[in-house]
């Protein structure tokens, strides 16, 4: 099977009911990619398939139908991306664990509204659990990466 | 003099320097009771001053030894170096060190003692003292009990204070310019020329030189790091998902583990057939392991799906199969036979409550779940003479030891890289996941083995908050609160916790009364006992322990008490609180909320006080009887903890403890059926979700003397606080958590 991710053409020689997030962290190596909960009730394990935010646990990889980009595709420390240049400036991480399901849904969120109210941040953001309870700060780096990514 | 004696009498001149040293400025000697560890293996011109710094030719490390489990500590230890030491985030590496006595906690004693922490007479203070004196002995290395700030405040700023100067020392060695003359800043000493000689450059000469040990610590008026925001270490790494957590260890040959064991926690493995999955594609070998099987395959995945592949006979608990047997154990617990202590007794409750209870009421509270979302997970590699683990964990010392015991090895020859943490709440203070880890290891010498939890493993087996019940009454009169009585029944957290590592706790247990007995409210009648539920199923410390329970019980009979005296229950508290730093607290939130306003229709305001850890936090919570349900609107919340190392971190650490409790509150639980627990992943036992997070503000005050930790104090006053606004709202009075029982949620 062939796969592209974060720009990289691989091919992978597994079952078609693997999930793409083992794929990726167990035969790719991409470790950004977190397991939370494998049953899609967490969203630790968001990824963009085509830049539309999936849940890599419940993504078969036979299903996998367009180019995914992962957190660490998304952009590097060195280049960030604006949603997470945005996280630094709110300092919004604890535990962290959660945050790069949370940045690739806002960076989806952001790709199909550009300014979104806070009810829409609401509602696209709380498919992700974060235990550590970083909400407030997610909203505001949300509403500051919107801003953000309106200038540029 | 016996031993203990000797020990009282070492440990007493040193609590009564270590006190005197927390406060003064003026030049005084620092101790090393231990080895500096980081001797070992130092590489020539290479120059370690104590167990925290340790510096080379090419860079600077400092090692900070408590775990970071999202509370930022391994920033603010490093901050609290790097303010003495006079260097900038940039300049220096952090690791989390090895286990080492060197590293034990200096604060562990400070709320393990049973004396409130409000009461620094001198007996408390010397037990205190006493009880610091044999975690010194033990050598024990904890992250726990907010105690990584109090532990590192002082100790921390010590170690980057004599590594300066000792590097000054060297400096005058090489320049000839004396002391005296030598500044320090950016990780450089400078000459009075202007010249910098880098710390680096003088790491060889530094190596040799005995380190300084007289010094004096700068006027917190001199600071240019501690109390300021400051932007965390670790946060580039985290929003670049680029930090490896121990789930993301990846060691050459490494094979991937899953895991099934008796869902009925403790019961025995009565046998398995593995046929179905010895035969899935990827697995390697199909392991016995303590009460139950583990799959070892190329994959994770694999791993997962082959372990549930097995088909197991499991033994029954050994404890109630159903949550009414549960709950019933806790019922008959409150007599005298199973009273743990009389925790207070001040004034007569029975002459006080002569003339009729204003309230008498039952209150309990569930097992909850930890659930840090990172899943338990260790990497291990046994081999002959020595045993790597690759884990985060809370407790080094005690998990080379537990480890040891599974693979034969030496507690020393076990080595723990630690790791930051995907969350804990005290998860991570268990061995289990780590030993199972090693059993499969031990059967696989030379291969590093990583085991994986599943999510539904990590609930089957989280070792939960213990259950509780309380019953309370109390009477009032001319609109004042004059007497409670509160009782509260509990299993003990700490046998059930430390009899899983070996040890027995003798004694009370103070988590059964936690965030109950210990407020520092100036009842005239007060009667706190606690009793001891014989052990149900294994719990385990959760955020705020015996607190989050205890401080529910409380002040919930408290705000019930204040209603039937018709008294606000805001001032009723108020006038109530004798502990001045406390009514502080309650002062700044009452502020803060406007409290008193008038609130639109179908809106109720509620507060709670709950003092643990030290730390008096008061929150007041705003919420709205809609159509669909409760909505919480708004949280302010005051807390006072000596001294604020990083204002930001504070606010995100006070507004994710504030959520977490809140989630809980309404929705969570774990319960058992069959000898299971029911709830087997996030849609069972959901918490908070950001659509129903309130607003939430945050002050933090400075009034305490002390430093105090903030990771667990948000926690308790958070479930009252909103369970008393919901009575506000709709006059309903819950008595029970999770509200979900008995109110919906928008």
């Amino acid at each position: 099977m062939q796969l592209i991710v974060d720009g990289k053409s691989h091919e992978v020689d597994v079952e078609e009911d693997m999930p793409l997030l083992w794929v990726l962290r167990d035969e790719l190596g991409i470790k950004g990619v977190k397991y939370g909960c494998g049953v899609a009730a967490c969203g630790a394990c968001t990824v963009h398939i085509d830049g539309v935010a999936v849940r890599s646990c419940q993504t078969p990889i036979a299903d996998v139908d367009g180019p995914v980009t992962t957190i660490n595709g998304l952009g590097s420390p060195e280049a960030m991306h604006a949603v997470q240049e945005a996280w630094v400036e709110h300092q919004v991480a604890q535990c962290g664990y959660c945050q790069s399901g949370q940045i690739m849904q806002a960076a989806s969120l952001l790709s199909e509204i550009k300014m979104p109210s806070d009810a829409e941040i609401d509602e696209a953001m709380s498919g992700n659990l974060c235990r550590c309870g970083t909400y407030p700060r997610i909203r505001a780096a949300v509403k500051t990466a919107a801003a953000k990514m309106q200038e540029a | 003099m016996g031993k203990a004696g000797k020990i009282a009498r070492r440990t007493f001149l040193f609590g009564a320097v270590a006190v005197a040293g927390g406060v003064a400025f003026g030049v005084y000697k620092v101790r090393t009771p231990y080895e500096n560890p980081l001797k070992d293996g130092l590489a020539e011109g290479a120059s370690t001053f104590n167990p925290w710094v340790v510096i080379d030719g090419e860079k600077i490390t400092l090692i900070t030894p408590h775990g970071d489990k999202g509370q930022g500590v391994a920033h603010a230890q490093a901050a609290l170096i790097a303010e003495e030491l006079d260097v900038e985030f940039g300049q220096f590496a952090i690791d989390f060190g090895k286990p080492d006595k060197a590293y034990w906690n200096r604060a562990l004693a400070g709320d393990g003692a049973p004396f409130m922490a409000t009461d620094e007479s001198f007996t408390a203070e010397a037990t205190r003292s006493f009880m610091g004196g044999m975690i010194k002995l033990l050598g024990m290395q904890i992250t726990g009990g907010s105690t990584a700030m109090p532990d590192s405040y002082d100790k921390l700023r010590e170690a980057g204070a004599v590594a300066r100067e000792t590097l000054k020392l060297a400096a005058s060695n090489v320049s000839g310019v004396p002391v005296a003359q030598l500044k320090t800043a950016n990780g450089a000493v400078q000459l009075p020329d202007g010249t910098e000689l880098a710390y680096t450059a003088l790491a060889g000469e530094a190596a040799k030189v005995e380190p300084v040990t007289e010094i004096s610590l700068r006027k917190p008026s001199e600071w240019r790091l501690i109390g300021k925001p400051m932007q965390r270490l670790d946060m580039v790494a985290k929003s670049t998902g680029t930090l490896g957590y121990g789930i993301d260890v990846d060691i050459d040959g490494m094979v991937h583990a899953a895991v099934m064991c008796n869902p009925r926690q403790g019961g025995a493995l009565n046998g398995y057939d593995a046929s179905a999955a010895e035969g899935m594609r990827g697995v390697q070998k199909v392991v016995e392991v303590s009460g139950g099987v583990a799959v070892v395959a190329d994959n994770t995945w694999r791993a997962i799906q082959a372990v549930q592949a097995i088909d197991f006979d499991w033994a029954e608990a050994p404890y109630p199969a159903e949550q009414d047997g549960h709950w019933a154990a806790i019922e008959a617990s409150f007599n005298d036979d199973q009273l743990d202590k009389e925790w207070r007794n001040e004034g007569d409750v029975t002459a006080a409550m002569a003339g009729g209870k204003a309230v008498e009421a039952a209150y309990r509270v569930p097992y909850v779940a930890h659930a840090p979302l990172e899943p338990l997970n260790a990497t291990v590699l046994v081999e002959d003479d020595k045993v790597t683990v690759w884990t985060g964990h809370q407790i080094p010392r005690m998990l080379q030891d537990q480890v040891a015991k599974v693979t034969g090895h030496k507690s020393e020859q076990i080595e723990l890289v630690n790791h930051f943490m995907g969350g804990s709440f005290g998860h991570r203070l268990e061995f289990k996941h780590v030993e199972l880890a090693a059993e499969i290891a031990n059967q696989m010498r030379g291969t590093p083995v990583k085991l994986t939890y599943s999510r539904e493993e990590d609930f089957a087996h989280d070792f939960p908050r213990h259950i509780g019940m309380a019953r309370g009454s109390g009477a009032v009169k001319d609109g004042k609160v004059t007497a409670i009585d509160l009782q509260v029944a509990m299993p003990s957290v700490v046998v059930s916790q430390m009899g899983r590592a070996g040890l027995s706790v003798p004694g009370p247990d103070m988590q059964i009364a936690a965030g109950a007995w210990n407020n520092p409210y100036g009842l005239e009648n007060f009667r706190m006992r606690a009793y001891r539920v014989p052990e149900l199923a294994p719990v385990s410390s959760w955020r705020s322990v015996g607190a989050s329970a205890g401080g529910f019980f409380f002040d919930s009979l408290l705000d019930e008490l204040i209603h039937e005296a018709g008294a606000d229950p805001l001032q009723e508290r108020i006038r109530l609180m004798q502990h001045g730093v406390s009514r502080k607290v309650l002062e700044a939130v009452g502020e803060m909320s406007n409290w008193g306003s008038p609130l639109g229709p179908n809106k109720g305001r509620g507060v709670a006080f709950v003092e643990s850890f030290g730390v008096p936090t008061a929150e007041v919570i705003e919420v709205t009887n809609t159509e669909d349900g409760i909505t919480i609107d708004k949280v302010w919340v005051a807390a006072d903890v000596g001294t604020v190392i990083d204002p930001v971190n504070f606010e995100n650490l006070v507004q994710g403890g504030v959520i977490f409790a809140l989630g809980h509150a309404m929705n969570s639980e774990i319960t058992y059926s069959d000898g299971m627990a029911e709830q087997a992943n996030y849609w069972d036992a959901e918490g908070m979700r950001m659509a129903q997070c309130p607003e939430i503000m945050v002050r933090g005050l400075e009034n305490g003397d002390k430093v105090r930790g903030i990771g667990e104090p948000p926690v308790p006053p958070a479930a009252p606080a909103l369970a008393n606004a919901i009575f506000a709202a709709t006059g309903q009075r819950i008595r029970e958590l999770p509200l979900y029982h008995h109110i919906d949620f928008a």
